[in-house]
């Protein structure tokens, strides 16, 4: 078969993206391409069984490497300012019940300047999808110390080695609330999509964090230079489990880092909750409704 | 029909957004703003709307950004403290081209300041709050009247231009009452939106029209796909270092405002005919020194005001028609001169004589005060 031919067919999931601004700037070896991957599989899984219309879809994303997603999926989106990607997708819910809308961000952007906006959305078990790419470092800026670099590392910003303790997202936001939170790596990329199937038509606040893997920066500064060496590093501590306590969930970079499902609960979302108090014209058509009725049967 | 009742300025700028169709209010408490989100949260509901607290003003701001884009008219309400939190989303908002009101009722700063005690220090702060270039609107009422007109204002600017409007009132007026005449709910006439005329494929959600600069605005769930980029972008919001791209981008975000000067720019004056000084007043300090400008006539004083109620832009046409027989400007506000530069530098290059007569206080000052404030200044009439 002609080279021609080939690239004329396309991929399956080119209509999902803005193809005209490929290729992308992901490093190679980068894990970000397998999140995507899984996302947008999940997506056309869901578009293609009538749960969802990709038109209610909104991609919101902050700064970062992950914040530069929304620039290649083909839905409507928003590429916020650092850290507001939560209460931007808020508004886009609150002016338009019947949208969808999905953050996906990084570590940085999610836990550190936005932190207080995830914790805050969680609380209120806010209708929204939250995916929080955690490459371990802020890459996109050239390798600094974040919110979830193991303690020791090296870093640009540490460089006799990270003096802090890192946050473990996903059990921080289990342990606040929400209707849905995991953790999966990249190399579960099955596991994930299957996730986001299940969290995405979903009410309430759902959150699902992916250990992936920055080889560029993150790997090269603590000695895992290329992407099958850092790929393997982490590989080797990403256990899944289904705990049965929050203590049972661990993030540790030399011993375990838990995978799996850590919250699994229906209960109504913020919109569902005001919809008690106030008889909006929009209650009856939110896909919230819909979709807990599906998840009833 | 419009109907009159007795409303705090606070109180008529809500009913003044419930009027021009406010569907998503986004608060977070601060003095003197609060009874303004508490207003509204008793009532918009009712009329459809969302009230929504945030965890803090920097999530109220994107949250109404993100709304706008949704289709929603919306609002969010505060005061210097809160104001500054949103400084970098007010230019994601210029940036992205989301049609936002905000209301900054100004306090005295600056940081904590006197939470309880009025200010106008927030002139500069309002044009130049977020880093980078980009055009702003901002109008400033002094009456609880005006509160009400000028958001409508806000709205019908925001949503014309696609720029954030600011509604720059005072902790005086927030909390004045008087008489008011308001229309229904939804009654007051805003601008909507421009439609996207092609369609999803062929729309650039970024390409102005020739004549006002203005992109047709694209709402979420219409099938668009449409990226509010915060990055540089093209017409497609596709981001790009390209030099032509940025600079034409930059430059319209400043130009569809100029463009719409007419539209947007007013001040009135007062006893300006034949006048040797003026005195350049605006928000709740105007009514004080209006009240000075009158007594000082009734004693012979060849004496007028002007007063900007759009504060960005100036209505600078206005001022130089108004400082036409004036020889000394005395530009009075609760500052150490902001609205001061402004003034010098539209009519300084005209031969006038313009002094500032600075007020620090927590409180509006009587006409008679503030005849001690230009006393201390130094300030002389004639
Ligand atoms: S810097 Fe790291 S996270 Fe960013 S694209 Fe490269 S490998 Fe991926």
């Amino acid at each position: 078969m002609s080279q021609q031919k080939l690239i004329a067919r396309g991929h399956p999931l080119d209509k999902l993206l803005r193809t005209e601004r490929l290729p992308h700037i992901w490093c190679p070896g980068c894990g970000l391409g397998t999140l995507l991957g899984s996302f947008l599989r999940a997506v056309d899984y869901l578009v293609s069984k009538g749960v969802i219309d990709e038109k209610q879809l909104v991609v919101v994303t902050g700064i970062g490497c992950t914040g530069r997603l929304s620039a290649y999926v083909k839905l409507d989106g928003a590429h916020t300012p650092h850290g507001r990607a939560i209460p931007y997708a808020i508004g886009v819910k609150l002016g338009n019940p019947r949208l969808v809308p999905v953050v996906i961000s990084g570590d940085g952007d999610i836990a550190s300047i936005g932190g207080n906006h995830l914790i805050h959305a969680a609380r209120r078990n806010m209708d929204l999808l939250v995916i929080m790419a955690n490459n371990l470092n802020y890459a996109l800026t050239g390798g600094q110390m974040g919110p979830t670099t193991p303690p020791g590392a090296y870093t640009t910003t540490t460089p006799r080695g990270n003096p802090e303790r890192p946050f473990d997202v996903a059990r921080m936001v289990a342990s606040i609330g929400g209707n849905y939170v995991a953790r999966w790596s990249i190399h579960y990329p099955v596991q994930l999509e299957e996730s986001i199937k299940k969290a995405l038509p979903r009410r309430g606040f759902r959150f699902i964090e992916v250990v992936s893997t920055c080889p560029e920066i993150f790997g090269r500064h603590v000695g895992y230079r290329t992407p099958p060496e850092l790929y393997d590093r982490l590989k080797k501590v990403v256990r899944i489990k289904k705990p049965r306590a929050l203590d049972d969930i661990v993030y540790d970079w030399e011993k375990e880092i838990t995978l799996g499902v850590f919250r699994d609960e229906d209960e109504p979302g913020y919109m569902e909750s005001i919809c008690r108090l106030y008889s909006y014209e929009w209650c009856r058509e939110i896909p919230e409704v819909k979709w807990a009725r599906r998840l009833a049967k | 029909m419009p109907r009159v009742e007795f409303l705090t300025g606070n109180q008529a700028m809500a009913e003044a957004a419930i009027a021009s169709g406010l569907r998503v209010f986004v608060g977070y408490p601060i003095t003197p703003a609060s009874d303004l989100f508490e207003y509204l949260s008793d009532k918009l509901p009712r009329y459809g709307g969302i009230v929504f607290q945030a965890e803090d003003e920097i999530a109220a701001i994107n949250a109404i950004i993100g709304a706008t884009y949704s289709g929603a008219k919306a609002m969010t309400a505060t005061s210097g403290p809160g104001f500054s939190l949103m400084a970098e989303s007010i230019g994601f908002a210029a940036m992205v081209e989301a049609p936002i009101v905000v209301i900054n009722n100004m306090r005295a700063g600056p940081s904590t300041g006197i939470a309880t005690g009025t200010g106008q220090g927030d002139i500069m702060q309002t044009r130049w709050s977020s880093h980078g270039h980009y055009g702003i609107v901002a109008f400033a009422p002094w009456s609880v009247q005006e509160s009400y007109d000028m958001v409508i204002k806000a709205f019908d600017t925001a949503w014309r231009l696609r720029v954030p409007v600011i509604v720059l009132g005072d902790a005086v007026i927030a909390h004045t009452r008087e008489p008011v005449e308001i229309h229904e709910p939804g009654e007051a006439s805003v601008y909507e939106r421009k439609k996207p005329r092609d369609p999803p494929g062929r729309f650039k959600p970024f390409k102005p029209d020739r004549e006002d600069l203005v992109p047709p605005m694209a709402f979420y769930g219409e099938g668009y796909a449409v990226l509010a980029e915060s990055l540089s972008h093209d017409e497609r919001g596709y981001y790009s270092t390209r030099q032509e791209v940025y600079e034409s981008l930059v430059k319209r975000l400043v130009e569809k405002i100029e463009r719409s000067r007419d539209r947007i720019a007013s001040s009135d004056a007062y006893y300006t005919t034949s006048s040797r000084v003026l005195v350049v007043a605006f928000g709740s300090l105007a009514r004080s020194a209006l009240a000075l400008v009158r007594m000082l006539r009734k004693s012979g004083v060849k004496i007028g005001m002007w007063r900007p109620k759009s504060i960005w832009p100036l209505d600078e046409d206005g001022l130089v028609r108004a400082a036409e027989d004036a020889e000394k400007i005395i530009v009075m506000e609760m500052n150490l001169g902001q609205l001061y530069l402004e003034v010098s530098r539209i009519l300084g290059p005209r031969g006038k004589t313009i002094e500032l007569v600075p007020v620090i206080s927590p409180q509006l000052p009587s006409h008679e005060e503030l005849l001690s404030f230009m006393y201390k200044a130094g300030v002389k009439i004639g």
